[in-house]
């Protein structure tokens, strides 16, 4: 018999919208911390904005032996700086997080804390000689392009310009990575179940070495953290008819349980519970491929003496570009999973053999 | 003056990929119909519009040329709900990952450009450049969804926004050459307001970025005695300085070389000059690349000019234009039309003729 359902409607649409149409580059996370702060802060009664920037809110629950539930999404994006003024509305940058270098050209975007909008150009096709196309365009050349005249300041933060849409069953943006996470994070605080002192890190710098799990763990002294990511679905076709065999997730299947990855080895009683959770639950999910990449968990792990940790994932094609892909029914799917595994969860779980 | 910008941002809101033309000839023909005496579409698609000169009888007629048409890409295969593209027009693969889209199948679908996964491509493609017969088109929708709604050969058109950006400038995809047919509306405009003793044809010509062939065909229906392209040139920009760019926002280019009549050249530069309109010289040492080059060799041949607008980064989603360079476009060449004497044609001379005297 499935388990029932008590976490809501799930995350909202309007509001991953925002958070998506926001701006908030590793290290200037402002934008999006005030999302969820002026979500959650009226009903919370626990909040710290860290020395980092993290949001830690903490939502105790009632009765006896209750675990200590570190959840975790991260609030930073991948972008990039301006580090010089070429002049004439024209700046140099340099990325922040592992951006996608190949799809920066010809793309719009925004800089600064208002949203300045520029474009990165590239050299009209007709001016390149046949050579030139043969190699990749060089981001040394490249300049983000205010207008002649346009200003903004040397050390300013900007990625492309918020292009969020949707899809029939899926959403595209910017940012969807970590968003989403940061979404159905926020969600599951306003239906935070009473079995489980819920500690929720909203988190900085993830995309820069996951600095800002690091010091959340060691504020929280959770029980055990559960991350909350998106992670690359490379479910595409193979060409001349071979097989997929490295697709890390797929699209429409749901959330991504990790196992393994380049960070951490995911708690395995963490990893049954949730497989077995869905499975009882009857909410599809899948095992990511193990392998690189790496989340939050990598760096909560190894906070404190240890902190068991499992990261679920919402698939989404073309990472670390202007415009990735998620499906919805993965998104609310990870939710579903994440708020029915909470209210079963148990501290018997951690007295289980790995 | 008038506002243009309003109605470049919405010719620059709409596809009209070349042989498509259609979502964007019904805007130009909507904002041109109350400025002239006729109107009409050619066997190819382009817009004819007639404003007649003033007095009696058979007047002298000058045709403006500004193409409509986009470039973009088309449907080449779909293989599990993924749209494999070819191009319309030139376009730098490179610049188009990321890029949003719009699939114009049964209904319009947005998506974006993308590039598969490294292992999803073959072992010698996995090194940057990804080529365009490796990127995709994502829809959004599982396979066996798409193949009811897009077939091949279907168009897919950029799908940026129109934005504006510091110093009086315009960003967006399509402003070549959308951004000419709003100097050439600038220049109906004034005409209203002129006199004018030839009879214009102000055509927004279809095809051009792949055959010209709206520019090649409207010259010959409407046989002019002179033809005027508007189109836009490279301006200077990161990484692209050389002689073949010009100052944004630094007034118009006045073309020269080969496709071009010398001694329209010399008349516009000195007509820019009295006007104190700032220009530069568009040098086109061989193929001038626009509708000048086929209407110069319509019918018996026609004296014909190149009047240019510059834009950044073109060929790509995020073109960049100055309003102001349109507004000056559109005024250089209102002056030149009213300026036209009737006997002007008879005035034409060589410069060798010249020499002679």
């Amino acid at each position: 018999m499935p388990i029932s359902r008590r976490g809501g409607a799930g995350p909202s649409l309007t509001l991953l919208r925002r958070l998506c149409s926001a701006v908030a580059v590793a290290g200037d996370e402002g934008q999006v911390r005030k999302i969820v702060l002026d979500e959650l802060e009226p009903a919370a009664t626990d909040v710290k904005v860290d020395a980092l920037g993290n949001v830690l809110i903490t939502r105790k629950g009632k009765g006896g032996r209750r675990l200590k539930v570190m959840v975790d999404a991260h609030m930073d994006e991948v972008g990039f700086m301006l580090v010089a003024d070429s002049g004439d509305g024209l700046y140099e940058f340099a990325t922040v997080g592992n951006l996608d270098a190949r799809g920066i050209a010809g793309k719009p975007v925004v800089v600064g804390r208002k949203h300045t909008p520029g474009v990165v150009g590239a050299k009209a096709i007709h001016l390149m000689s046949a050579d030139d196309l043969k190699r990749p365009i060089a981001m040394e050349a490249l300049r983000i392009d205010l207008g002649p005249g346009g200003k903004a300041e040397v050390g300013d933060r900007g990625t492309f310009a918020p292009n969020f849409r949707r899809a029939g069953p899926s959403v595209m943006s910017k940012s969807l990575d970590d968003r989403l996470g940061v979404s159905i994070l926020i969600e599951l605080l306003k239906h935070a179940p009473a079995n489980v002192d819920l500690l929720a890190a909203f988190t900085v710098q993830e995309e820069i070495g996951l600095r800002g799990a690091k010091v959340a763990a060691s504020y929280f002294k959770p029980d055990l953290a559960i991350v909350v990511d998106a992670t690359a679905a490379h479910d595409l076709p193979m060409q001349r008819d071979a097989e997929n065999h490295f697709y890390n997730s797929k699209l429409g299947l749901g959330p991504a349980i990790y196992v393994s990855n380049g960070t951490a080895i995911d708690d395995p009683r963490l990893v049954r519970f949730l497989i077995e959770t869905a499975a009882r639950a009857r909410i599809p999910c899948q095992v990511r491929q193990p392998g690189g990449g790496g989340t939050d968990a990598g760096a909560i792990q190894r906070a404190l003496d240890g902190v068991p940790v499992v990261s679920v994932s919402v698939p989404h094609r073309y990472p670390h570009t202007a415009m990735s892909i998620a499906r919805l029914e993965d998104w609310h799917n990870t939710y579903a999973l994440l708020s029915t595994a909470l209210r079963r969860i148990t501290p018997d779980i951690l007295r289980g053999r790995t | 003056m008038t506002d243009i910008l309003p109605f470049l941002k919405s010719l620059i809101s709409v596809a009209g990929l070349s042989a498509y033309e259609d979502p964007v000839l019904q805007l130009i023909k909507k904002e041109w119909t109350p400025l002239v005496d006729e109107i009409s579409i050619s066997r190819l698609g382009s817009l004819h519009a007639l404003k007649r000169g003033s007095g009696r009888g058979k007047h002298p007629t000058i045709m403006i040329a500004t193409h409509m048409d986009a470039i973009g890409l088309m449907v080449t295969s779909i293989v599990e709900g993924v749209l494999h593209v070819g191009e319309i027009g030139g376009v730098d693969p490179r610049i188009l990952p990321g890029t949003p889209v719009l699939v114009h199948g049964k209904r319009a679908l947005p998506g974006v450009v993308a590039i598969p996964p490294l292992l999803a491509l073959p072992e010698d493609k996995r090194s940057a450049p990804v080529g365009l017969r490796n990127l995709l088109v994502d829809v959004g929708l599982p396979p066996g969804s798409v193949e009811g709604v897009v077939r091949v050969g279907d168009l897919i058109s950029f799908d940026t926004n129109a934005v504006e950006l510091a110093g009086e400038t315009l960003s967006g995809h399509s402003l070549d050459n959308r951004a000419s047919v709003a100097a050439l509306t600038v220049c109906l405009e004034e005409l209203k307001r002129k006199e004018h003793s030839w009879d214009v044809w102000a055509v927004a010509t279809a095809q051009e970025e792949e055959t010209y062939g709206g520019g090649a065909t409207s010259a010959f229906e409407l046989h002019p005695d002179l033809a005027v392209a508007i189109d836009v040139t490279h301006a200077k920009a990161p990484g692209a300085e050389n002689w073949q760019t010009m100052g944004l926002g630094k007034g118009p280019a006045i073309g020269w070389g080969a496709n071009l009549h010398p001694f329209l050249h010399k008349r516009l530069q000195e007509l820019a000059k009295k006007l104190e309109i700032p220009i530069s010289v568009d040098l086109t040492p061989e193929h001038s690349g626009t509708d000048a080059y086929a209407m110069q060799v319509a019918r018996e041949g026609i004296p014909s000019m190149l009047l240019s607008i510059p834009l950044r980064y073109m060929h790509t989603a995020v073109e960049v234009i100055a309003i102001k360079d349109v507004q000056r476009v559109g005024r250089l060449l209102a002056e030149f039309i009213s300026g036209l004497e009737p006997d002007f044609m008879s005035t034409i001379t060589w410069e060798e003729k010249d020499a002679d005297k």
